[in-house]
This record gives structure tokens, sequence and C-alpha cells, in this order.
């Protein structure tokens, strides 16, 4: 019986710009980047020296404090720079892409009929340990752990994101097969959110339990569906993983490839060409980006919580959208008079905006004031979904204060359920990149 | 539009980092802010963000004002013309009550805001728009004859005491405006209450009583109003807590624009109905303030300016949504009982609402515990489960 997720609190942002529902083979990208700033406190040992000629699925680099933590080679090719930072520490790995690809042959693998340990072995030696998320701290997941359960999001409620449902349609038997290795994985259960409207596919997905979602974002956030039915609590271990990804990992076990495809909704009013691109994880931006106006801001993932990024940068590993929209670097006279330029999207009744549920916003980047002392209280409660008090924890996490985090819940939390706080509240206060901060402190004080 | 934003910036020019008025950056940013939404852009977190800002909030907290503001103009000119005998043109009473408001907000702003800036220099941070909305709340509650000089000092006594003392804006556990007052109340008490002091220039006319309607029934004597005048503030008092009608009106601009709590506001009415309704009820003989109509009791006095601008600034007030109700019931609670229980002070919702400033972050702190404790509970129970 598939459970229902139903949440009140929260924002659905309307904007323009999606993308429509079309695929279209990506140009193939030359370079191949690995950033491990993508793959959050990892530390990263390089396994190859630059030069190295390498296969699709060769190992690239292993974590400092795992050697079971590895990210292999999306592309077969060569290594072609390590590039660094201050202190020596590696920003990007880029790897020179071959023209025809080959792949390391790791076997065909019947998870179902596998052991558990088998499954694991398999699933962290090979590489795709690093597609695993770990809840709390949002961090790659430690190959020692067994979590409790395992949590997929099919349904993105964020604004202008790429639909998982429309990314996995022709590859719905790799989907179950990565399904099916994941519930190796697990002494729990897997979970699955999809949209409760649609009747899609995702539905008959079998080994899972379906959370059928609705409500207004983050209903689809992760967060949101492990809050609602099983919440962290101290000491417990819960890992995500994306819908893509998981397709990735049943190609491998299907197939013995690592086939890192990575499908891109170009978003964003700004964009002109706003497709659903197939690509490389990694690729180079322009590889799905070509045309788009000047003056915009490139974001790597959707406009709550992606990365900017340059257009002769690369696009961020995990993410399914690039997102452009125009830069705000404009001044508005007497913009902060209430009920003025109310096509700028608001929650707050100040704007006649709200009049307006169904509108499609425009947006650029705007601040659209400065950040100020926290003095409004109440409006983060209503896009906070989750029985947690936003600006006590974020209080909390501003003083450092580790057992008032712990008490207030921040095992329940990572960044992206903070994002709407970010965009809506009244102060302009940076609200993820202080959970983040909160998040670190608990990271290495309490682990 | 273009070329003010030239001018601008050429003025901003010497204030730029690495110039020499650097350190004056934030007195002319808060003007140039006040033309113009600034160019910056996201830099952290998400991309994108709505289009309140604190300065909206506050100037339609200004705008709830405006109502009360004007009618206490034209009342304080009103209540000067009628003592004398004679019946003021709406434009004459309003000009009369202006001559002394109008001062008293130049010096509220000036020197208030001088304190704010000269802060903001100091600490390295942006002007805080929440003077905005204080500097206009101190002189609409004090009593239209007070001297100039004893609004300044209120003003630096609630700036620097009551808020930069704590740290500045948002830090503040007293409302400071409801400071301002308490100082002034307590440092002057001679022009602070009394029968001479609430209709313009009373002590030069004698025989003629200008005393409040609490002030009356605190004395046991008769008053000479009735509910519909109570109701409207054609009555005397402080500058702009008299008319109900006005404040109910800003009231309800701060609701339908969400930027004041209609939980405070709504819980502070029930917290004094019960309690006038309780003393109603007990019907003491003699005593005017426990016979007077609960309903009346809502009407007169500041209760209706205390609880919809003084006791809904999040600030001071309970910041969570349970604690609200239960900060906004006090309020009126203990508003009506000091009324009618404290003879040397008719009006007590200074008070209140000053109190349950203080004990704000204690209800906060219960309602808070209330979820830990769930939070806890979860984690025992899994622990006994799984030992």
């Amino acid at each position: 019986m598939p459970t229902d997720v139903k949440i009140k609190k929260g924002l659905r942002l309307n904007l323009k710009g999606e993308a429509t529902k079309t695929f279209e083979q990506a140009e193939k990208s030359k370079t191949i980047a690995l950033r491990p700033a993508n793959f959050y406190s990892l530390v990263p040992k390089m396994v190859l020296k630059e030069g190295a000629k390498l296969k699709a699925g060769d190992e690239v680099f292993f974590s400092k404090y795992s050697d079971k933590t590895r990210v292999v080679s999306p592309v077969s090719g060569t290594l072609k720079e390590v590039r660094r930072g201050a202190k020596r520490k590696i920003l990007d790995v880029i790897i020179e892409a071959d023209e025809t690809q080959e792949y390391k042959d790791f076997g065909v693998m019947d998870p179902l009929k596998s052991d558990s340990s088998e499954v694991k072995e398999r699933i962290f030696s090979t590489g795709l340990g690093i597609l695993l998320n770990q809840r709390p701290y949002n961090v790659p997941a430690n190959a020692d752990d067994t979590p409790k359960a395992i949590y997929i999001s099919a349904y993105n409620t964020a604004p202008l994101t790429g639909s998982a449902e429309f990314i996995l349609k022709d590859r719905v038997e790799f989907f179950q097969a990565g399904i099916n290795a994941l519930t190796k994985l697990t002494g729990g259960i897997v979970y699955l959110g999809v949209d409760k409207q649609s009747a899609s596919f995702l539905k008959d997905i079998e080994n899972v339990e379906v959370l059928n979602i609705s409500g207004p974002h983050p209903a689809g956030n992760v967060g949101t569906l492990i809050h609602e039915t099983e919440p962290m609590n101290r000491g417990e271990r819960v890992w995500t993983v994306n819908p893509e990804d998981v397709a990735i990992i049943g190609e491998q076990f299907k197939t013995g490839k690592y086939n890192a495809q990575r499908t891109v909704a170009v978003t964003g009013t700004s964009a002109k060409n706003r497709l659903y691109f197939k690509t490389i994880a990694g690729s180079e931006v322009k590889s799905v980006l070509k045309d788009f106006e000047d003056n915009s801001r490139i974001i790597s993932g959707n406009v709550l919580t992606g990365e900017k990024v340059e257009a002769d940068g690369y696009l961020n590993f995990f993410a399914n959208e690039l997102t452009v929209i125009p830069e705000g670097n404009e001044y508005r006279m007497f913009g902060w008079l209430p009920f003025k330029d109310n096509n700028i999207h608001s929650m707050s009744k100040t704007s006649l905006s709200w009049l307006f549920p169904k509108k499609k916003y425009e947006v650029n980047t705007n601040i659209n004031g400065e950040e100020r002392a926290l003095v409004v209280t109440g409006e983060m409660e209503e896009v906070m979904p989750l029985d947690i008090f936003p600006m006590q924890l974020i209080k909390a996490c501003m003083a450092g204060d580790i057992e008032k985090m712990e008490s207030l819940g921040i095992y329940e939390v990572v960044p992206e359920d903070f994002a709407l706080i970010d965009y809506t509240n009244t102060s302009k206060i940076e609200a993820q990149s202080i959970i983040r901060s909160g998040l670190d402190i608990m990271l290495t004080e309490v682990g | 539009m273009n070329w003010i934003r030239q001018k601008i910036d050429q003025v901003k020019e010497p204030f730029e980092p690495g110039n020499k008025l650097e350190k004056y950056r934030p007195a002319i940013n808060a003007l140039d802010t006040f033309l113009f939404v600034p160019d910056h852009t996201t830099k952290k977190g998400a991309h994108i963000r709505d289009a309140v800002d604190l300065k909206r909030t506050m100037i339609t907290v200004v705008i709830a004002l405006i109502p009360a503001l004007v009618f206490g103009m034209w009342n304080a000119g009103y209540q000067h013309y009628i003592q004398l005998g004679e019946t003021p043109a709406i434009l004459e009473a309003i000009l009369h009550g202006a001559y002394k408001i109008v001062p008293m907000i130049v010096v509220s702003y000036g020197v208030g805001l001088g304190l704010e800036f000269a802060f903001a220099i100091m600490r390295g941070h942006e002007v805080n728009e929440g003077y905005l909305v204080t500097g206009l709340l101190i002189p609409m509650i004090m009593p239209i004859d007070i001297p100039l000089w004893m609004v300044a000092l209120s003003v630096i006594f609630a700036v620097l005491i009551g808020k930069e003392a704590f740290g500045g804006t948002g830090m503040n556990i007293l409302n400071p405006a409801l400071t301002a007052r308490a100082f002034a109340f307590f440092a002057y008490p001679t022009y602070m209450s009394g029968n001479k002091i609430w209709v313009s220039e009373a002590s030069n006319v004698d025989s003629i009583s200008g005393e409040t309607i609490l002030g009356s029934l605190a004395a046991n004597k008769e008053i000479g109003y009735n509910t519909a005048e109570m109701f409207t503030g054609i009555i005397p008092g402080s500058i702009s807590e008299t008319s109900t009608l006005c404040i109910a009106a800003g009231a309800l601009i701060l609701i339908l624009t969400k930027v004041g709590s209609w939980r405070i506001i709504l819980s502070g009415l029930i917290g004094a109905a019960v309690m006038g309704l309780i003393f109603n009820a007990l019907n003491i003989e003699g005593n005017g303030l426990t016979n007077f109509p609960w309903y009346q009791h809502i009407i007169v006095g500041g209760f209706a300016f205390g609880i919809v601008f003084m006791a809904t600034d999040p600030v001071s007030a309970a910041q969570t949504t349970r604690g609200k109700w239960i900060y906004g019931f006090l309020i009126g609670l203990f508003g009506i009982m000091i009324r009618v229980f404290n003879p040397a002070y008719p009006e007590g919702i200074m008070l209140s609402i000053l109190l349950l400033n203080v004990f704000a972050p204690t209800i906060d702190h219960y309602v808070i515990q209330g979820n830990v404790k769930k939070r806890q509970n979860r984690l025992q129970m899994k622990t006994v489960k799984t030992a």
C-alpha cells in the first residue's frame, strides 16, 4: 500500500523558463571534470598521475579517510590535469575524453540473487558508493555503515527542475535493477517518493515502498520524506540517492559498464534552447549550453540550491538541471515601497503578487534589499514543513552551540531544507550556509 | 532616473572601500538605499530572493500608524479648543495638533536616527530600519504638552539602554518605544500623569477638567463620555492612543499585510475581556474601575494602541506561534489587572507589555522545550526497542 506524504507549509514557485520535454543528445564534451567539492567533505588522494590513460570506471581518486569511498572516471581518456588551489588542495581533476568510449567490464550481477555483502562490496569497490549520500550531514555514504533506510525522491518540487519521471522513462529496467541492488544495502525499507497526481511507471516499481507526495515545495525534498516516515534520531544513518543515479547503479549491475549518463534539463528565461540534454556527469557547460543572453547567471542545479558555474566551466556532478537567469545587478528606484514592483514574486502580503498564485514569474538574482538583523518572526515557519523551529536552529548554528543544535534537530536537516527560508526571509540572511556551517561543526565534533 | 543614479554614485565615491571616508559608509548607504534598492546580487545560498525586505516591512507599520497619528493631531487641537469653549474647524484643530506634535516627531527622529547612524558607523554594520517605527511611536504615546527635551532624553535612554546596550536591533529585550515612555513616566511623573496634562495647554485654564476616563474612574468620579465617544476617541489622553477606530484601521493593515501578528492582537483582546468580565462579575461596590464594563475597558486608555502597535513588535514579543498566544493573552490579562489594582497609575498596559517582554523568552523556552522533549522521547523509545 503506498503511503501518502502530504504537506501544507511551503511555497510553490511558478517560474518562467521551463524546459520542453524533448531529449536531445548533447555535443560531446572534450573534457570532463571531477571536482572533489561536488562530493562534500571528501579529501581526495589521487590514484593516477597526470598523463595516465584510463577507461570509464577506472578509479581516479579516493577519500583520505576511507579507501572504500572511491571516485571513478565517467569517461575513457587521458588524465590531463590536476588543478590545485591554496595549500595544494585539489580543485578539479580534468580528464580528456577519447573519441570512442571504452568501458571497464565489472561483469554482470543480479543483485536479487546475490548476498547483501557481495552487493555492498561491488557497489563500493567499483565507485558506485559515491552516488550514495548520507544523512545526517549530507556527505558521501560510509561503506562501514548499514543505513536504517534508503530514500529516493523522484518528484522534484523545486522551481525549474528536471522531471525525474521523464529522465527515467527509457531506463525503467535499469532503474528497477538499481533499486534491487539498494534493497541489499539496508536492513530497512527503500522508499521511493513520486508525484501523487501522476500515474507513472514509477508507481509500479517493485521492492520499494512508494510514497505519494502532494503539496508545495519542499514536499519532494528527501528531508521531508524522511521526516514524514522515519524521522532521524541521533546516531542513525540514512542514505539517499538521486533517481538518475539509481539507474546508473542498475545499468552497471546489468551490463557491467559504468555509464555515468547525466540528463540535464536546460531551464531559465535567459537560456535559448530549453531541452533535456543527455550528456556525461561532469561535462563542460558549453556542451549543453551554447546560446544564452548576456549578463546572465548560469546555475548548475536549480535556483534555490544550485551552484554558480561559468560558461566555460563544468557541470555539477549530480545536477539534473542547468538554470540560466538574468543577473539582477540593477538599481530599482523606491523599490522598497509596499505594493510597488508587483512583478517581482513575494510571499509577503506587502506585495500584490500573492493575488496571482498561478502566474509564472520571471526572476533575477537581485537580493531585493540588504542583509539586516533578524527581526520578523513567524515567516520561516510558514515554509518549514518539518517539526523544527527554524529560527532557533539557525541561531544555534550561528552560535555553534552543539547541544542546542542537537536538541533542536540538526540531524534531521540539510541545507536544501532551508532553501525556501533563504528565499523568503525578510532579513536576507543566508540560512543554507548557516545550516551548512552548523552541520560542519557537528561533523567534526560528533561525527 | 539614470542621472540621479550617476549623481549619487559620484557623491558616494569618497565613501567607497579604500577611500578616506570609508568609515562613514553605513550612513551614506542608509540614505542611498532609501532612493534605490541596491544592485546587489546573491552570493551564497538561493540564487533568487523574495521582493520583501525590512524597509518594506517597517514602512508598512508606519503607514498603519498614520490614521491614529492624524486623528491624534486633530483630537489634540479639538480638545484644546473645546476647553476654551470654542468649536474649531477640522483644519484649525489639526494645525494646532501639528504645531505641538510635529516638533516632537522631528526631535524623536533627529536624536534617535543620529544615535542609530553613530552606532552603525561605530560597529560597521548597515543602519537598521526599526527606528523608523520606534521614532514615530515615541511621540504618539506621550502627553501633548511634554517638553521637547524630555522627548529627547527619553529617546536617548531608549536607544542606548533599551536597545544598543543589548547588542542593537533584533537583540533588545524590551520594546524601545515603551522603554522611552516608561523612562519619562518614572523620571518626570508630574509631566506624565495627573489631570492637567492630557489636554493641550490645560494648565493655563482653570476649573476645566481634562482628565482621562481612567483617571476619573480611579478617583471614583462620574465620566462624561459615552461608548461611541470612547470608540472614536474624542476624549483626552496620550496623543494617538484615544481613537480605537483609527487603531483598528491600523490593525487591519498590519493583519492583512501579515506584518503584525493577529494572534497576539486577538489573544490580547481575549485576555483583556476575560479579566474585565471577572471584575464585572465580582461586582465590588464603590470601585468604579472594577464595575467599568469589560468592552469599555478595551476601548479606553492605551490598551488598543498597546496591543496593536507595541505588543506585536516581533523582537520583544514571543517568537513561537504558541508562545504568541500565551504572550498576548497575558498582556491583556495583566493590563486590565494593573489598571484596576494600581491606584497610583490608572493605565496598566505599558507596564503589562514591558513585563511580558521580559517573560517572552521564558514562554518561548517552554514552547520549544516541548519540541525538544518530543525528539528525546523518540530517541528513548528507539533505544528501548533495540535494547
